[in-house]
């Protein structure tokens, strides 16, 4: 069971959220220019880390908005919440992981 | 190998029992191979008892970062079954049913194959309808498929209750006679048995480190027990196929999450059949022990940890206590949860990657133990001949970039 601090709510529980998924995919700023292959790569390839995870959830049940995280995919232990448009604090950044562009 | 008769039964009882000999040797690593296969679960183990036997490759190693079978195999729910809706999933799924039907015989091991029946339940019309176009859909492909009715699910599974109240009536079911359950340990192991008979090599506690490439080539491989040279490297590492291809440099449309699964105490034989459910979302059968087996979704979350969240369990009881009210009573013994690697449209990836002799078979999620001979079937031929299976051949991860998707997610049962 996750207790996960939205930056907005404070801690609640997991049940509250809904998951996003992988965090920093941006979408082509032109998608009619980019390749089959880049598009796959933005559609479905992901990093799928073990490890530490910067990752999207939704506070579904609460307040309704949208944040990140980086969790250990291992552990699960939760490192840091940072906001939609916020790259993540500095140090924290998981290896080898696009993260960085909002 | 020692072959497994009632004569030799009766032989070593009359010795005391001394002078079995292990399924498999322990096998050290030895610096170069012809195919390297990562991950001893079923279906790596398959995949080299195929390439042995059906294509003549003996110099082959199976690398197991920990024991045989405790990864997904040993922690699956057993079920079996080839009732999908799409011809290409039809066709691999029946496939490997075909495949387990006379696989004890052929192993010389005894699976403990049960095909006592798996009903799919429909609670919706839209179930309904959807459940009645796969089962002409599975007839059409040759698969045993009977749609049954309230009354006739009711006499199948005297236990389930059709109550109308119901908050998810039982408004019939599909039912596919030939599916049921297996000893998922026993497929393991005799698979690693009849391998090793053949010469592979079964290396344990072996965790592949690092996959080193030369000229768009795989190449050596370090590994916890040294560096390994293979001609070709085939992943079958399921819930970390992520993390071995990314040793590659190749990405995969794939998420671990952990499922969870969990057995009841054990009672008197109450349940002769599977039961599944896709919208109370549950799966149930019992064990030749008599413990519940029962499955459900995966954790939305991804993770590498084998355990999941509380609430996933607390909605399959709830699920199960639905269409079984006399489970009420029962405690629950232990749960546990594997890692599966879920991809975009809930079919496998079988085929080359982008790397010449680096090969997948993975993103099986949540369904992957029904088609343990399969997979190593056709993955074996993927490897020997460096070509898909036509029957693997619509898995290849260029689908993703193609479009032509085997989307199995709303179509067929989404519970494996």
């Amino acid at each position: 069971m996750l207790l996960i601090p939205c930056p907005w709510c404070g801690e609640r529980d997991e049940t509250e959220f809904r998951y996003g998924g992988e965090a920093h995919i941006s979408r082509a700023p032109n998608p009619d220019a980019v390749d089959d292959a880049a598009w796959a790569d933005y559609l479905y390839m992901r990093d799928n880390l073990k490890g530490v995870f910067a990752e999207r959830w939704v506070h579904q049940a609460g307040c309704r908005r949208w944040f990140k995280l980086l969790r250990d995919t291992v552990s699960h232990r939760i490192i840091a919440v940072y906001k939609i448009g916020e790259t993540p604090p500095p140090g924290s950044l998981p290896a080898g992981s696009h993260g960085g562009d909002p | 190998m020692q072959r497994y008769s009632f004569a030799a039964l009766a032989r070593r009882a009359l010795g005391r029992h001394r002078g079995w000999t292990p399924l498999w040797r322990k096998a050290a690593p030895k610096p170069r191979y012809h195919v390297v296969i990562i991950g001893g679960g079923g279906h790596g183990l398959a995949t080299a008892y195929y390439l042995a036997k059906e294509h003549g490759i003996r110099d082959v190693a199976v690398l197991e970062k920990g024991a045989i079978g405790l990864g997904n195999t040993g922690r699956n729910t057993t079920i079996i079954r080839s009732n999908y809706l799409w011809d290409e999933s039809a066709r691999i799924y029946e496939h490997s049913l075909k495949l387990w039907e006379g696989l004890s015989r052929e192993l010389n091991f005894n699976l403990m194959l049960s095909q006592r029946g798996v009903l799919n339940l429909a609670h919706t019309l839209a179930d309904v309808r959807e459940g009645v176009r796969r089962v002409n859909a599975n007839r059409l492909n040759g698969i045993d498929a009977e749609w049954l009715e309230p009354e006739a699910v009711k006499r199948f599974c005297p236990i389930l209750s059709i109550d109308r109240a119901a908050r998810y009536p039982v408004l019939g079911a599909t039912l596919q006679r030939r599916g049921g359950v297996a000893r998922h340990d026993a497929v393991a192991w005799g698979y690693a048995r009849a391998a090793d008979a053949q010469g592979v090599d079964i290396v344990e506690n072996c965790e592949v480190t690092a996959i080193r490439t030369t000229g768009g080539r795989v190449g050596e491989i370090e590994t916890s027990r040294g560096t390994i040279f293979a001609d070709k490297l085939a992943i079958c590492a399921a819930g970390h196929s992520s993390v071995l291809a990314a040793m590659a440099g190749v990405r995969l449309p794939l998420q671990s999450h952990p499922l969870q699964a969990l057995v009841s105490e054990p009672v008197k034989p109450v349940l002769d059949c599977v039961v599944m459910s896709n919208t109370v979302h549950v799966y149930v059968s019992q064990s030749d022990k008599g413990e519940l087996v029962m499955g459900a979704g995966i954790d939305a979350f991804n993770s590498y940890a084998q355990r999941g969240s509380f609430p996933i369990i607390e909605a399959q009881m709830a699920a199960a206590l639905e269409l079984f009210p006399l489970f009420s009573k029962l405690k629950m013994l232990r749960s546990w949860a594997g890692i599966v690697d879920v991809s975009p449209d809930a079919s496998p990836i079988v085929g080359k990657l982008p790397i010449d002799g680096l090969y997948l078979n993975g993103g099986w999620g949540t369904g992957g133990f029904k088609a343990t001979p399969g997979a190593g079937h056709l993955f074996a031929h993927t490897i020997a001949h460096d070509a898909p299976h036509p029957l693997a051949a619509p898995f290849a991860l260029d689908r993703f970039t193609s479009g032509a998707l085997v989307d199995e997610h709303g179509a067929a049962a989404v519970a494996h």
